[in-house]
């Protein structure tokens, strides 16, 4: 019924090795740490005096963008010791979806799940670490036996509690990045298979050929789309990261 | 849903591996649909009260954006959990 053959999934997300054990996954995600690395180098060993330009000027304005669109509005003044990791987090997740609309490349690094996977126990750790470091035994206890809550309920919220803050959180961190950069990259092969099968369908009817200009379009709109989508998983992640950071430390609130 | 599957299909389902696929497919089907319901009448609620915040007091405008994306974030997770599941049942 259908003509169209999707391929397996398998054939859509997984690369030939260009070494062993080393694919295009890989090199897009040792390119975006270089990059990032490159840039903040470049961007730092200027001389402080003169007006920034070029480089410079882009990367103060994503420390910028980190500091009063993420840091102060989630943790307030004592959070911005958190700026610099936060920031390093930010552009690596940024630069790694990037590639999903780059010609050649192609591939989100971050719709394969070992990146969001390694990103999200980083955090995990991190944000675990702060918990028992600012609040001792009392980070667990304070969840497990939260005060505030009738006693009653207290075993029951204790429970959910803990469930959401050690298990839940790095998981749904994880899959939010994945599944989002996954479904956008699906999205673009979708849309490319059909301009591609509506032009060189073999039919008599040479009217069908013509309207593959309609997925053509549908595949620009979205390209700009991914654009934006990448952007904003980037800016999801790194600001669930310092909500998580930011509980752990004072967890009352 | 044996019965649907030959119902949709143009050809009849031949084979039991056909049938499992043709169940597997339209169960992943349904399994995102399903999923997206929920999630879909969460965010519009979301950025509705999100707008009508911003239109009541623009100065806390940064405020509400953060929370905003915030809740759509907790929100979209329930949807993509769907998405997942879709994969692993096409697969």
């Amino acid at each position: 019924m259908l003509a169209l053959k999707f391929p397996p999934i398998n054939e859509l997300i997984r690369w030939k090795d260009i070494f062993p054990g080393f694919n295009k996954v890989g090199l897009i995600a040792v390119l975006a740490a270089l990059i990032g690395i490159v840039v903040f180098l470049l961007a730092g060993r200027k001389d402080p005096l003169v007006a920034p330009t070029g480089v410079r000027n882009l990367a103060e304005s994503s420390v910028t963008f980190i500091e009063n669109d993420i840091v102060m509005q989630t943790m307030g003044k004592d959070g911005l010791p958190w700026t610099p990791f936060l920031l390093s987090l930010f552009i690596f997740v940024y630069l790694c979806n990037l590639p999903g609309i780059i010609p050649v490349f192609q591939m989100p690094a971050t719709a394969r799940m070992a990146i969001p996977l390694f990103l999200a126990l980083v955090v995990w750790v991190i944000y675990n670490a702060v918990g028992f470091k600012h609040n001792g035994i009392k980070y667990i206890t304070g969840m497990a036996w939260p005060h505030g809550v009738p006693v009653a309920m207290r075993p029951l919220v204790g429970i959910i509690e803990l469930l959401s803050n050690i298990v839940l959180r790095p998981f749904s961190l994880a899959v939010r990045l994945f599944a989002n950069m996954l479904a956008g990259h699906m999205l673009l092969i979708t849309f490319a298979f059909l301009t591609n099968a509506l032009f060189f369908a073999e039919t008599k009817q040479l009217a069908l050929k013509p309207m593959s200009i309609l997925p053509f379009f549908m595949l620009i709109f979205l390209t700009a789309f991914e654009v934006l989508v990448g952007l904003l998983q980037a800016y999801i992640f790194t600001i669930l990261t310092a909500v998580f950071i930011n509980s752990a430390q004072h967890p009352e609130h | 849903m044996e019965a649907f599957a030959r119902l949709i299909a143009a050809t009849p389902v031949q084979t039991p591996d056909d049938a499992k696929a043709a169940n597997a497919a339209i169960g992943a089907g349904f399994a995102y649909g399903l999923a997206a319901i929920g999630p879909g009448i969460g965010i519009g609620y979301v950025v509705g009260k999100a707008i009508e915040a911003m239109a009541r007091q623009p100065e806390a405008a940064g405020m509400v954006r953060t929370t905003m994306f915030l809740g759509i974030a907790f929100t979209e997770a329930l949807a993509l959990i769907g998405f997942v599941v879709f994969i692993l049942l096409g697969l």
